[in-house]
């Protein structure tokens, strides 16, 4: 397909592997911030094919990794409310609360639904006028204007049976606060593609020089990524930290102005905990007071308030997140934990950092990963 | 979940700005995507489209640079390590 397969070429991949060996003087630690990169890294082999010069730490961007327990045990309250629906996206269903998942709710007689798009859950709404629907409205900026553009349309409808249960994460300040740990090890970050396709990248010039760590916005392809990397160990090996855009058939430097209008008219920044983050100050969106009626934790305010929190103590689920250990490093891992049996979220999600290691065979002590054959 | 894919314009639904929608075309597979968030798109661009909704128009020009670029990687001046820099 166009804009798929050309970075994807083998040969070209491998070249720029080459040219990133022979830059890198010692081992550069970077990180990659999304988690739809960090399958794309251990997917093609890059992380193996450029060990010894790179070491690549995965970030916390999983949303659904980050998402609370007590909003998932919520959204599992709904389900099982009679007359509500609740919709999100397919990892959401899957992702265990204290009580089990979504799923779980729906096999014992609640109502969870996979929805591909916010806006399939407004239709799902006007075909059901009698049910209250609930959009589970999980993601970071990337995913922000279509659950704004779902609120502004249910809006200009008057949908009295629409809601949003907003866990929408921002990026930038989970960034700051990596940085800010006395034990960081990151010397530099692909930041993610899509995310800056919405915000643009003007905002992270003020991190790259108050941390001194370069900052390249970052595709999805594999020679999207090496080319990420090239940037980062250049800039490195230079003595240089700039924010450089390698994306650029995606991402303007202002970013998408209309999405970003569109965001703004429905959401405002809030503080928001993010599991194994913590509290991060402007670390997610609220909907704005205008919009409160479609908001689901305004609408069934009722219903949060009764829920003990539990979690499972035994995933680690929080210092992978934050890159203090690889998944491979949890006792579970594998063993206890499965994508089949999840622990945690990370061993869930499609862009869980668990998920991959399971699927890409990254056991302890084994290379099973074909390197760069640009095979799926 | 940040996922996009690359697909191209083929036909208008619906033009009205908060609802505009086109039938976007991902290699033999066809869905209606939202084109609310990318007004200047026209018929043959390509866009990248993520969870229904298009979130840019791919810049062909960019495109072409970057794979241009890359092509020439091997007469780039090397900077690093083996370039004593």
């Amino acid at each position: 397909m166009k804009y798929l397969d050309e970075f994807r070429d083998p040969k070209l991949a491998g070249r720029l592997v080459d040219r990133i060996r022979r830059a890198a003087s010692r081992t550069w630690v970077i990180m990659e911030v999304c988690g739809g990169q960090t399958h794309g890294l251990l997917r093609h082999g890059i992380d193996e094919a450029l060990a010894g010069a790179v070491e690549l730490i995965h970030g916390p961007g999983c949303p659904v990794c980050v998402t609370p327990i007590e909003s998932i045990d919520f959204a599992c309250e709904l389900a099982k409310r009679p007359g509500t629906i609740v919709a999100s996206f397919g990892d959401m269903l899957r992702v265990p609360g204290s009580n089990g998942s979504l799923n779980r709710s729906h096999q014992e007689g609640g109502d969870a639904r996979i929805v591909y798009s916010p806006l399939d859950a407004v239709e799902l709404a006007i075909r059901n006028p009698d049910r209250d629907v609930v959009f589970f409205a999980v993601g970071f900026e990337t995913t922000m204007p279509a659950t704004a553009l779902a609120v502004l349309q249910a809006a200009d409808r008057k949908l009295q049976n629409f809601s949003i249960l907003s866990a929408h994460v921002r990026v930038l300040p989970a960034m700051r606060g990596i940085l800010s740990d006395p034990g960081n090890r990151v010397q530099a970050f692909l930041a993610a593609g899509h995310v800056c396709t919405i915000t643009g990248y003007r905002e992270y010039g003020e991190l790259a020089a108050r941390f001194g760590v370069p900052i390249v916005v970052t595709g999805f392809e594999p020679v999207d990524l090496l080319e990420g990397i090239l940037e980062c160990v250049t800039q490195l090996e230079t003595g240089r930290h700039c924010v450089t855009n390698r994306y650029e058939r995606s991402v303007r430097a202002e970013g998408n102005r209309e999405a970003r209008e569109i965001v703004d008219r429905v959401y405002e920044v809030a503080d928001r905990p993010w599991r194994g983050l913590g509290i991060v100050p402007g670390g997610g969106f609220v909907l704005r007071r205008a919009y409160e009626q479609f908001d689901a934790r305004w609408r069934f305010g009722s219903v949060a308030t009764e829920l003990p929190v539990l979690g499972d103590v035994r995933c680690r689920s929080g210092e992978v997140l934050s890159g203090r250990i690889r998944p491979t490093e949890c006792a579970e891992f594998g063993e206890g934990c499965t994508p089949d049996s999840p622990l945690g979220a990370p061993m869930v999600s499609s862009e869980g950092a668990c998920a991959a290691y399971f699927r890409y065979s990254r056991f302890p002590g084994q290379i099973a990963c074909p390197v760069l054959s640009g095979q799926e | 979940m940040c996922l996009g894919v690359p697909g191209k314009v083929v036909s208008w639904i619906n033009r009205e700005p908060l609802f505009a929608t086109a039938d976007v075309e991902f290699g033999t597979i066809r869905r209606a995507c939202s084109m609310a968030c990318v007004p200047e798109v026209e018929i043959g661009d390509f866009v990248i489209v993520h969870a229904g909704i298009a979130i840019s128009r791919i810049d062909e020009e960019a495109a072409r640079r970057t794979l241009a670029d890359l092509a020439s990687l091997d007469e780039r001046p090397e900077e690093g390590f083996e370039a004593g820099t």
